[in-house]
């Protein structure tokens, strides 16, 4: 690493975006070919830093749902002394347990992923659901819920969430129920507010006035054209749910040892860095890339959202 | 004409992107000359490239689009190979654009003087303070109310008519050389444009301005151009001076054009026995504001009921009264001789069916995300009951009483149609419940003259075919002329005069009515000199 002067970082970057480049290059003309029709269309248009994003997302699933065969090594599995560095048996060395850094990588995509997942869904039915629900009542339930939710809003997430899993326990079904209720106070806002441009429509008048159900109002009339602006929020909500994790692993409140997480994985190996081993920044990158590739994604739909291109 | 060549095209062809990245044409080669001081009206239905083409003028195309060929010439400039540069130091100030919709094109959160006074600034034709008097001058010339105070106030508190004769006054902050009126007045009811059109063409003639003046309304472009060319997608039908073409049009385009007027129904006789519709009256409010007091009129079977009046006359507050949405103050809404529940929640499935309504934008009215299919099924599917096999035979006999091929449309995006046939699917909406009355709320005002005539002959049709009340809200008394068969006149919340088509429609009038009536341009180019005339010599 000493060798690296200020022009080989230069080149070291360089080199890695051109790397990017040339995979989400290679990997959109991949798709082009095997699928067809709309699909195809729309791929063909997307731009090389949202097929990157969608290669690195891909992966990682890959990686979430493979763990066992891809990892070398067990999950907890002590398989040598402390902090051995990088070698051919441990290809990223082990941690302060003696256990294989590169196997937790490995498992730790599948819980931080996994679990950022499931909350994000849980947030998702519930805000949308009653997001949706105030837009279409109005009134005083609308008012009521969205004071509540104001409330929930006003009191800054990470600390609720640590208050909030001090006093009902740190289970990983406990941690995933409290940031989902928390993330799900977002989702509301969006919901509401995206359905209210909605719900003045004449054909919601025209639904409304066929006597249509709550029910088909909101999931033939509203949803569908809600689905844009609400897709494009699912991906950064997740990226923030992943970090929400991460930030309370880190603090000790979020996924417990000896599950592997990257958020904890970087406060485990944390002393590491002061004898100058980039290995406990490894998982944190691996959070960042996801983030980034993720928003990337993102941007792509909310560009195509927008009307701004077909 | 021995005034000098101002603007000169040869033979311009723009071509816009398609999805697949294929270019197709949109003009295809017309030659276009404009003198010095002359206004030339550019008349076609939607799509025929009018915009483009008054565009182009200005050596602009909108995105997506190229000039692909031919030569664009102002006053010795090219602007096809003149820099962006040269092009924008021309916009503005030799060049100036009035949009259709003023209230879409003014900045909100500026007042109207300092969006005046940025074109003579920014183009250093004059300094703030002297642009600020001069458009003080304007907005007397063009006849705005207080002309030393409008221009301080914000676009929201300046009525639409006002407002398009503040941006006429901005485009002519410069003293440009040629204006593009793009339908300036096409958002505007009858009424408010008689003024702005009298507005533009006096300063216009006074400022010995160029102009190329867009517009469907051929009775508008009577009034207002020199020659007249008609385009129909993208190509010239013809060209020629005003009068000549109104009296001689030689394509037969243009004949099927100037037919559309003389659309015209004769009155049926009264039907006898109880009316479908009863409006008792009815009083409503929105908050502690009355906006309809003591309305009543009836609908009789198989006839058709015009409410007409200008915008916030309270005619659209009324089929808000009928449908439910907004429950009376006092009075009722009685069908078929049974009071309806004043709001539409507590009205049975079967009393909300017979009630259908069409909407004015077909755009809003559509689900966007639901085919034809299920957009026409759902009413036959809640309604009758109708499954199955049984719903899709109705969905395609409804898609082909509306004139479109079920194979061809029944699993179509609404983004997928066409203006006309968007309006076309809200009719077949309406019909699916198999309706007693049938509410048309502007259905037409949203569309060109030619698809206007094809939808007005439809619900003729589907008249005399299903025996439909229709309640007409509208504000063209072209449109009353060809369909109703009673006429209801409302100002200002109130029913000011109803009666029979021929009754309502014979003098003597009510003077609103009349002012309503003489409001209507006609195809004379001298109607709206003679108006003018009149009603300066007898203030009503």
């Amino acid at each position: 690493m000493d060798a690296f002067g200020p022009l080989g970082w230069l080149l070291l970057i360089a080199g890695f975006v051109a790397g990017a480049a040339a995979a989400g290059w290679l990997f959109r003309a991949g798709l082009v070919l095997v699928t067809r029709g709309e699909l195809r269309r729309s791929l063909r248009g997307a731009p090389l830093t949202a097929s990157f994003g969608m290669l690195v997302i891909l992966i990682y699933l890959f990686v979430a749902v493979f763990a066992p065969l891809l990892a070398p090594y067990g999950e907890r599995a002590v398989v040598g002394a402390q902090f051995l560095p990088w070698s051919e048996a441990h290809w990223l060395g082990t941690d302060n347990l003696g256990r294989d850094m590169a196997s937790r990588m490995i498992y730790g995509a599948r819980n931080t992923v996994g679990i950022a997942l499931a909350t994000t869904l849980l947030a998702f039915l519930l805000g949308t659901a009653l997001g949706l629900l105030a837009a279409i009542l109005g009134g005083w339930i609308d008012q009521g819920m969205s004071r509540i939710v104001d409330v929930f809003m006003a009191i800054p997430s990470l600390i609720f969430a640590l208050l909030l899993l001090t006093i009902f326990g740190t289970s990983i079904v406990t941690l995933i129920l409290v940031i989902a209720v928390i993330d799900a106070t977002r989702v509301y806002r969006i919901a509401r507010s995206v359905a209210q441009g909605i719900v003045v429509m004449d054909f919601i008048e025209a639904a409304r006035l066929r006597g249509e159900g709550m029910v088909r109002l909101v999931f033939r009339e509203i949803l569908p054209n809600a689905m844009a602006p609400l897709v494009a929020e699912f991906g950064l909500r997740f990226c923030f749910v992943f970090l929400a994790i991460s930030a309370l692993s880190f603090l000790g409140l979020g996924i417990q040892p000896p599950t592997a997480d990257w958020g904890s994985m970087v406060r485990e190996n944390a002393t590491l860095i002061t004898f100058g081993d980039i290995t406990p920044l490894l998982p944190a990158g691996a959070i960042a890339l996801l983030t980034v590739a993720i928003n990337f994604v993102v941007d792509w739909q909310l560009y195509r959202a927008s009307g701004l291109k077909d | 004409m021995a005034k000098p060549v101002l603007l000169e095209m040869r033979d311009v062809r723009i071509e816009g992107r398609s999805g697949d990245d294929a270019w197709l044409p949109i003009i295809n080669g017309v030659d276009l000359t404009l003198h010095r001081g002359e206004v030339l009206g550019l008349i076609g239905e939607s799509g025929a490239g009018k915009s483009t083409l008054g565009l182009a003028a200005m050596g602009f195309v909108r995105d997506g689009c190229r000039i692909a060929g031919g030569a664009i010439t102002f006053d010795g400039i090219d602007l096809v190979r003149a820099s962006e540069a040269t092009r924008r130091g021309l916009r503005g100030k030799r060049i100036a654009y009035v949009a259709q919709s003023a209230a879409a094109s003014f900045n909100p959160a500026h007042r109207l003087m300092e969006q005046y006074v940025e074109a003579p600034v920014v183009h250093g034709v004059m300094r703030r303070a002297q642009a600020e008097h001069d458009a003080v001058e304007l907005y007397r010339r063009m006849q705005l109310p207080n002309p030393g105070e409008i221009g301080f106030r914000y676009p929201h508190q300046v009525s639409g008519g006002q407002l398009q004769r503040a941006m006429t006054a901005m485009a002519m902050a410069c003293r440009p050389d040629l204006i593009v009126f793009d339908e300036p007045t096409t958002a505007l009811d009858v009424t408010t444009q008689i003024e702005v059109l009298a507005a533009i063409r006096d300063i216009v003639a006074q400022f010995d301005t160029a102009a190329i003046y867009i517009t469907h309304d051929l009775a508008v472009v009577a009034q207002m151009a020199d020659r007249i060319k008609v385009l129909l997608r993208g190509d010239e039908v013809e060209e020629a001076d005003t009068r000549m073409m109104l009296a001689h049009p030689k394509q037969d385009y243009t004949r099927t054009l100037w037919a559309v007027r003389s659309l015209e129904r004769p009155e049926r006789p009264p039907v006898e026995g109880t009316p479908v519709l009863s409006v008792a009256g009815v009083s409503a409010s929105y908050g502690s504001v009355e906006v309809l007091s003591d309305v009543r009129f009836d609908i009789p079977p198989s006839r058709t009921v015009a409410v007409v009046g200008e915008s916030g006359s309270g005619k659209s507050t009324v089929a808000r009264v009928i449908t439910g949405l907004l429950p009376p103050t006092a009075g009722e809404v009685r069908l078929e001789g049974q009071a309806l529940p004043p709001d539409y929640r507590r009205r049975s499935r079967d009393e909300l069916r017979r009630v259908q309504m069409i909407y004015q934008m077909a755009d809003t009215a559509l689900n966007p995300k639901l085919p034809l299919r299920e957009q026409i099924g759902r009413p036959a599917q809640m309604y009758l009951g109708l499954r199955g096999r049984a719903l899709r035979e109705r969905v395609r006999e409804l898609l082909r009483m509306i004139e479109m091929e079920p194979d061809v449309y029944i699993d179509r995006l609404p983004g997928e149609l066409s203006g006309g046939q968007k309006q076309r699917v809200g009719i077949a909406r309406a019909l699916a419940a198999e309706p007693t009355v049938v509410i048309c709320d502007e259905v037409t005002s949203a569309l060109d003259q030619i698809v206007q005539e094809g939808i007005l002959k439809l619900l003729d049709r589907l008249q005399g075919e299903l025996g439909l009340a229709y309640m007409f809200i509208t504000h063209d008394l072209a449109t009353v002329r060809a369909i109703a068969d009673e006429v209801v006149v409302m100002r200002q919340g109130r029913v000011v005069e109803r009666g029979p088509k021929r009754q309502v429609f014979a003098p003597p009038h009510h003077p609103y009515t009349e002012l309503l009536l003489s409001s209507v341009p006609e195809m004379d180019p001298d109607w709206l000199t003679g108006v003018l005339a009149r009603r300066v010599t007898a203030p009503g």
